[in-house]
């Protein structure tokens, strides 16, 4: 799986400033059950360089979504500060939010979310469709991001006629098409068998490498191992923020497993 | 911002795609509905316009006196059955009532024509010229007289096609002479056809000659039959028709509790009432035909509905990849304004075919105006907006947080 053509990842020295990416203030979120107020977030700051590679860590109902969908733009703090590249998300109108997560995030989910009865080029072409790119340049643009997850023989796929892990890596060209700064993925291994697992870690570490920074939600150990830093939810409040000394190479353990597929 | 539409438009485009049996289905509602439509206001607007035709055909805002009945010592005598209605009666309302712009006294009666073995049982009608312009008779060859000819009581006759047909079938009748009972008459004209009057009748089966010709020298009479006359206007219509009421009760001494001993109408009213009727049902079959349409909007409406809650997923992800609410609620009004421009553009064609048809059931003759074309459209396109506003609304509100965890 070669990853070519490096210049769709926006490099991490001309995307920002010395200021972190990402930078949040005591946020909390709070959501009204009927009667009952769940606190989901009690007061979480934690601030993220660009290119950190960061894996969050977490029981459900850790918390771990809500701030997930905060740092996506999907949702709004009730209390505290969200600054994304030194931008104040909390105050932003729905519409400039739209236009954030268009151009400066990329998302990939644990069930993928492509459209269905739509080419892998075309669901890579959707981020664009949204910022006015013209047909001709998202289809050059789609089919660089399909290259550089190694799928650029499978552009006219549909993803029924795709397996697990290609179907995510067409999510992960469609995350990179807007060349955002930030990449948030969702349990992206959860419904993938343990060997495309790391292959998709793989193509993380690789897209990292150049510069991009990623946060990873994830609830198995072992996944969390591939990324450079761990935070851990719990209770609505972050438990454990570490380092890691010595992250896995994905390259490395894919030498030690039996391949399966292809 | 036109790259952005056009990006739009083709996203909504290869979703219609993708559901093609939903889509074809919508739609098919909508060709329905306007195909009804046209058909229907076609069919309705061809049938004012025959009776509006027969209006033409009946006279120019004809008042039209006719020696009518009348009650005498218990005994009652039928519509031309009296003998008090009179040239000088004619005279006199057209020189003292406002209003009128032409009169013709009429006699008529059946009578046998001849020409050489040829001949012919047919109705005679005498006239003054003015009759020709009062019932918009045109002449195919030859003249009309004139009152002149009137005055000298010619012998002079102009023919109906039917007689025509039954006379000189085989050649031109203008200058040659018949006989009309013991009467030698010289045929100086012949009518362009009119066909068969609403009732049914022929109209082309007469022969017209001066009243004076038709009363001294076939009828034997002094009385008229009836008298027509034209009024100026519409308006003038029923003024002047009860002031000719009034002058010819006194001039036929009448008490005022004694009926009158004429009919006066005027036929064209009645006409008219016909063609209010007529537009009335068109207007009616349209409504009728407008709740087609509707239902088919409500159709529209209906799948979107059905379709944002099945997309709902879709939303979801295209709103977390950047769309906003602006983006997807076009997206829907697009899906659903395509549908109904293609429900109308295909409802024109299958309403222009099924008028074909009817055209040739009914053999009326259909016109489809291209307003009524273009409104159609039109109307089908304002149905997918308005019908498609509320359900792309709610496709554009959803939370994509909720909208991405749906199943």
């Amino acid at each position: 799986m070669a990853i070519s053509n490096p210049t769709i990842v926006r490099s991490a020295a001309k995307s920002s400033s010395t200021a972190p990416l990402i930078e949040v203030h005591g946020v909390r979120k709070t959501y009204q059950l009927g009667e009952t107020e769940v606190h989901a977030l009690r007061g979480v700051s934690v601030s993220i360089a660009a290119g950190d590679f960061v894996a969050i860590m977490g029981a459900s109902g850790s918390g771990k979504s809500t701030f997930m969908n905060i740092l996506g733009c999907l949702d709004k703090p009730t209390a505290g500060q969200y600054l994304l590249e030194g931008i104040d998300v909390s105050g932003l109108t729905k519409k400039d939010l739209a236009r954030i997560r268009n151009q400066k995030i990329g998302f990939v989910f644990q069930s993928f979310n492509l459209l269905g009865r739509t080419t892998a080029l075309e669901n890579t072409e959707l981020p664009m469709l949204y910022s006015r790119v013209s047909k001709k340049e998202r289809e050059s643009r789609a089919r660089e991001a399909l290259a550089l997850v190694g799928l650029a023989d499978r552009a006219e796929h549909f993803p029924a006629q795709l397996s697990g892990g290609q179907q995510q890596r067409v999510a992960i060209a469609r995350a990179l098409a807007n060349q955002p700064s930030l990449l948030l993925a969702d349990e992206p291994t959860g419904n993938l068998d343990s060997r495309t697992a790391v292959e998709i870690m793989d193509i993380f570490q690789r897209l990292n490498a150049k510069g991009l920074t990623i946060v990873l939600v994830t609830h198995e150990p072992d996944i969390a191992q591939f990324a450079k830093r761990e935070i851990v939810f719990r209770d609505g409040h972050i438990k454990r923020d570490d380092v890691l000394p010595s992250p896995q190479v994905a390259s490395d353990v894919l030498k030690t497993l039996p391949t399966i597929e292809d | 911002m036109l790259i952005y539409a056009h990006s739009i438009w083709s996203e909504a485009m290869k979703s219609l795609r993708r559901n093609r049996i939903r889509t074809v289905l919508t739609i098919l509602s909508l060709v329905v509905g306007i195909a009804a439509f046209i058909c229907v206001v076609g069919v309705g607007k061809a049938g004012s316009a025959k009776v509006e035709e027969q209006l033409q055909k009946l006279g120019d805002n004809m008042i039209w006196v006719e020696a009518g009945s009348r009650a005498t010592n218990g005994v009652r005598f039928g519509t031309r059955e009296t003998k008090s209605l009179t040239v000088d009666d004619a005279r006199a309302i057209f020189a003292e009532i406002p209003g009128l712009k032409r009169m013709s006294p009429n006699v008529d009666g059946r009578v046998q024509v001849v020409n050489g073995t040829q001949n012919w049982n047919t109705t005679y009608r005498g006239v003054a010229p003015d009759y020709f312009d009062i019932r918009r008779f045109e002449i195919q060859t030859g003249t009309i007289f004139t009152r002149d000819d009137v005055d000298r009581d010619v012998p002079v006759c102009i023919l109906g096609q039917t007689v025509v047909q039954n006379l000189f079938p085989d050649e031109d009748p203008v200058g040659k002479s018949i006989r009309v009972q013991a009467m030698p008459c010289r045929v100086i004209g012949v009518f362009q056809p009119k066909g068969a009057s609403a009732s049914g009748w022929d109209q082309d089966d007469f022969i017209a000659m001066p009243y004076t010709t038709a009363m001294k020298r076939i009828g034997g009479t002094s009385w008229l039959d009836d008298i027509f006359f034209s009024a100026t206007s519409r308006t003038a219509i029923p003024i002047a028709t009860s002031q000719a009421v009034g002058l010819l009760r006194e001039r036929h001494h009448l008490h005022p509790d004694e009926p009158d001993d004429f009919n006066i109408r005027s036929p064209e009213d009645v006409i008219r009432a016909q063609l209010q009727a007529s537009e009335l049902f068109t207007l009616l079959l349209g409504i009728t035909a407008s709740l087609a349409l509707l239902v088919g909007g409500i159709g529209i409406m209906n799948i979107m509905l059905v379709s944002v809650t099945e997309r709902t997923r879709e939303i979801g992800i295209r709103l977390a990849i950047g769309a906003t609410e602006a983006d997807i609620q076009l997206q829907f009004l697009s899906e659903a304004v395509a549908m109904s421009l293609l429900g109308g553009f295909l409802g024109v064609i299958a309403g222009i075919g099924t008028s074909a048809l009817f055209q040739n059931i009914l053999q009326w003759e259909i016109k489809l105006t291209p307003q009524l074309l273009l409104f159609s459209g039109l109307f089908a396109a304002g149905i997918g907006i308005f019908f498609g506003y509320y359900p792309s609304r709610k496709a554009s509100e959803l939370n994509p947080i909720e909208a991405l965890r749906y199943e």
